[in-house]
């Protein structure tokens, strides 16, 4: 789960990273009555949305008076941003950070990812902060220091500064960055984050360390147990149908194609979106109903992917495992009626009393086609998506 | 032969008096030799008190002492899930499997930091668990669909493993054994730690891998093929289709910082002699083929 900068510098502080004062807003008036509060001469407007590349598309200004404040916070505050991580589209915003400025004289990167080979939390460090970090780690590999914490020792004095030397923080300015990184660390485990990034991480021009951005993404699992997490959630930065799939325990995201994909499985769900595009085809989505496909699931899943209006066929793909086939096809049979399925739907069946269920899907009336297997019902759904 | 367990196996099942683990626990004692081989649960509250006649002791240490086991699997919920692997571990058995879906990461990382120096080895969690067809199923797959034989299978998703297991029945190809390493990122045997076993076990002909995105894992164990194996792999990895940044469904099977992208995957595996496939419907017809020359 994602939450926006303002949210992560609240827990930052919480941790001791020193971050610039500021105020989030909602409103142009509220902006500048917020720049009016924090007092000095310069501010910066930033566009609160989750994805990144603010910058770039014009959501982040720096502003040197309060009218400037109030032009700015007028032009982004309802803008659709657009990002490299927005898509085309964009991303509506709808909340500002109105933030005291700084003066920056070098820009740093740090970052915390939990590392799958090593199966420790890594801490990544660069001197080329501000910059997209996967463009360093692509072409100058050798300006990203990297550190596997010790989980019983955490991140000591030691690798702190070994790692703040590397990336040239001053020796003057050693202390703010053991606190900027330690504490995001601590932050990093104490509230169950799956990634964690500052930058930039600055030095300022008395010698400060300062963590000018801050982006957080929590282990969904781990929710349970972090009740104040999930107060930050913002359905708004989240994708309607998705959001409305995670209240069924449906996991859905959606994609451009016009064949929805309804199946059992993370593993088989991609699959099937593979071998649709595989035999010409375009997936509407990807939908993992789990392991129990129950009347209830199945009606929910088809009316999520009916929402979309590039929907042109349906491929049910279920491998009853110790699910029967026949409790899921009469799942399907009692959804499609319930919704008054509009397009074509292509079901197959795999595993336990799996004749019972084409049976029942047969003698439904209703004009499903039947998938022998895999491929056969790949095959009849893109030519059925294809109106043949 | 198989690898990792066989009919003589005696089990451990924690979480066997919830609903899940009750379920599963009938269906595995109902495969083949299962009901010689599940000889006790685990929950502390219900310490004498037995499911279908089979005790529940306190602690896995209880139930090992009484009754020799050396493996265990787990269905207890996610939130006590990791303590549940560390108890298995400190009771020092062989074998351990977890089941459960959703445990927070953190969790694992502490668990798998505890397990370094340990002997036990752990598979999953966030798996269906492992099979020797005709001899003994631990997990949560179903039975029927093998067929004994000298195919192994590894594999990280579930429902895929079946998919592959299907068609090789289908097409009059056993198994040797199956192995669901899970969808975590975090988690204990990965393919190479399997594939290593299938090289070595006299009666696995030829293995079928089953990755998907995420991770580099099946990079690494097509380059140990490459160098070590002795028998041919056919693979196939899911998500070619799956957009970056998206994670689906398995909290592993994300593609991020332009990593772990089933392309990429399938390209280092091809080039370290593994006989690849971009239809997962074709998974058991390319093994059928490998095997004929």
């Amino acid at each position: 789960m994602k939450i926006h900068e303002y949210q992560g510098k609240e827990i930052l502080r919480q941790f001791g990273v020193p971050t610039p004062r500021g105020v989030a807003c909602f409103s142009v008036d509220e902006a500048v009555a917020a720049a009016q509060q924090l007092g000095g001469s310069v501010w910066v407007v930033k566009a609160q949305i989750h994805a990144g590349g603010r910058g770039k598309g014009g959501g982040v200004k720096v502003a040197k008076s309060l009218d400037q404040v109030r032009e700015y916070a007028n032009q982004i505050l309802g803008m659709q941003l657009v990002t490299h991580q927005t898509g085309p589209e964009g991303q509506k915003v709808r909340r500002l950070l109105i933030e005291e400025g700084a003066q920056i004289v070098k820009e740093y990167y740090i970052g915390m990812v939990v590392d799958r080979g090593t199966q420790r939390v890594a801490l990544m460090a660069s001197s080329e902060g501000g910059m997209d970090i996967e463009e360093v780690a692509a072409h100058t590999p050798e300006k990203i220091h990297k550190v596997w914490i010790d989980p019983v020792k955490g991140l000591t004095d030691a690798e702190s500064d070994d790692v703040a030397r590397k990336i040239g923080i001053p020796e003057v300015a050693l202390s703010e960055s053991r606190a900027c990184l330690q504490g995001l660390y601590r932050a990093f485990v104490e509230k169950d984050a799956m990634l964690a990034e500052i930058n930039p991480l600055v030095l300022t021009g008395d010698n400060h360390v300062r963590a000018l951005d801050a982006k957080f993404n929590f282990d969904s699992n781990a929710l349970y147990r972090r009740p104040e997490i999930v107060e930050y959630r913002d359905l708004d930065e989240e994708d309607p149908a998705e959001v409305e799939a995670s209240k069924f325990d449906l996991s859905y995201i959606s994609l451009d194609g016009d064949i929805g994909c309804l199946v059992n499985g993370a593993g088989l769900a991609m699959a099937t979106m593979d071998i649709i595009k595989l035999y010409g085809g375009n997936p509407a989505n990807f939908l993992d109903v789990g392991g129990g496909a129950s009347k209830e699931k199945v009606t929910e899943a088809f009316k999520l992917m009916l929402t979309n209006p590039k929907l042109r066929a349906i491929l049910v793909n279920i491998f009853g495992g110790i699910m029967r086939c026949d409790v899921i096809a009469e799942g399907v049979v009692a959804a499609a009626r319930e919704v008054h399925l509009s397009v074509p739907l292509v079901v197959r069946l795999e595993g336990t009393n799996v004749e019972l269920g084409k049976k029942i899907l047969a003698e439904s009336g209703l004009p499903i086609i039947s998938g022998n297997d895999m491929a056969d019902a790949a095959q009849k759904v893109v030519a059925a998506a294809k109106g043949k | 032969m198989s690898i990792l367990i066989n009919k003589d196996t005696k089990v451990i099942t924690q979480g066997m008096t919830g609903k899940v683990g009750q379920f599963h626990t009938f269906h595995c004692r109902a495969y083949a030799n299962g009901a010689n081989c599940f000889v006790a649960g685990v929950n502390p509250k219900k310490a004498g008190e037995n499911f279908e006649g089979v005790p529940v002791y306190a602690s896995v240490q209880d139930a090992k002492k009484a009754t020799g086991a050396t493996v265990s699997v787990i269905y207890v919920p996610p939130s006590g899930a990791a303590a549940a692997i560390d108890e298995a571990v400190d009771a020092d058995l062989d074998l351990v499997i977890c089941i459960t879906e959703g445990i927070p990461v953190h969790d694992m990382l502490k668990t798998r930091y505890r397990m370094q120096g340990k002997r036990t080895i752990l598979i999953g969690p966030n798996c269906p668990g492992l099979i020797t067809p005709d001899e003994i199923k631990i997990g949560i797959m179903p039975g029927h669909i093998h067929k004994k034989g000298r195919i192994g299978v590894v594999s990280r998703s579930g429902t895929l493993t079946y998919e592959a297991v299907g068609q090789l029945s289908a097409l009059g190809m056993g198994q040797s054994s199956c192995v669901g390493i899970g969808g975590d990122p975090i988690n204990g045997m990965k393919h190479i730690d399997v594939m290593r076993l299938f090289n070595d076990d006299p009666e696995t002909d030829a293995v079928i891998m089953v990755g998907e995105i995420g991770g580099s894992d099946e990079e690494e164990c097509a380059r140990w093929i490459k160098d070590n194996m002795k028998k041919p792999v056919v693979g196939f990895i899911a998500g070619v289709t799956a957009p970056e940044g998206k994670r689906m469904g398995h909290a592993g099977a994300i593609i991020s910082g332009g990593q772990g992208g089933a392309n990429d995957k399938l390209a280092v595996m091809e080039e370290c002699g593994i006989h690849i496939t971009r239809n997962p419907a074709e998974m058991g017809r390319v093994m059928q083929k490998v095997l004929k020359g």
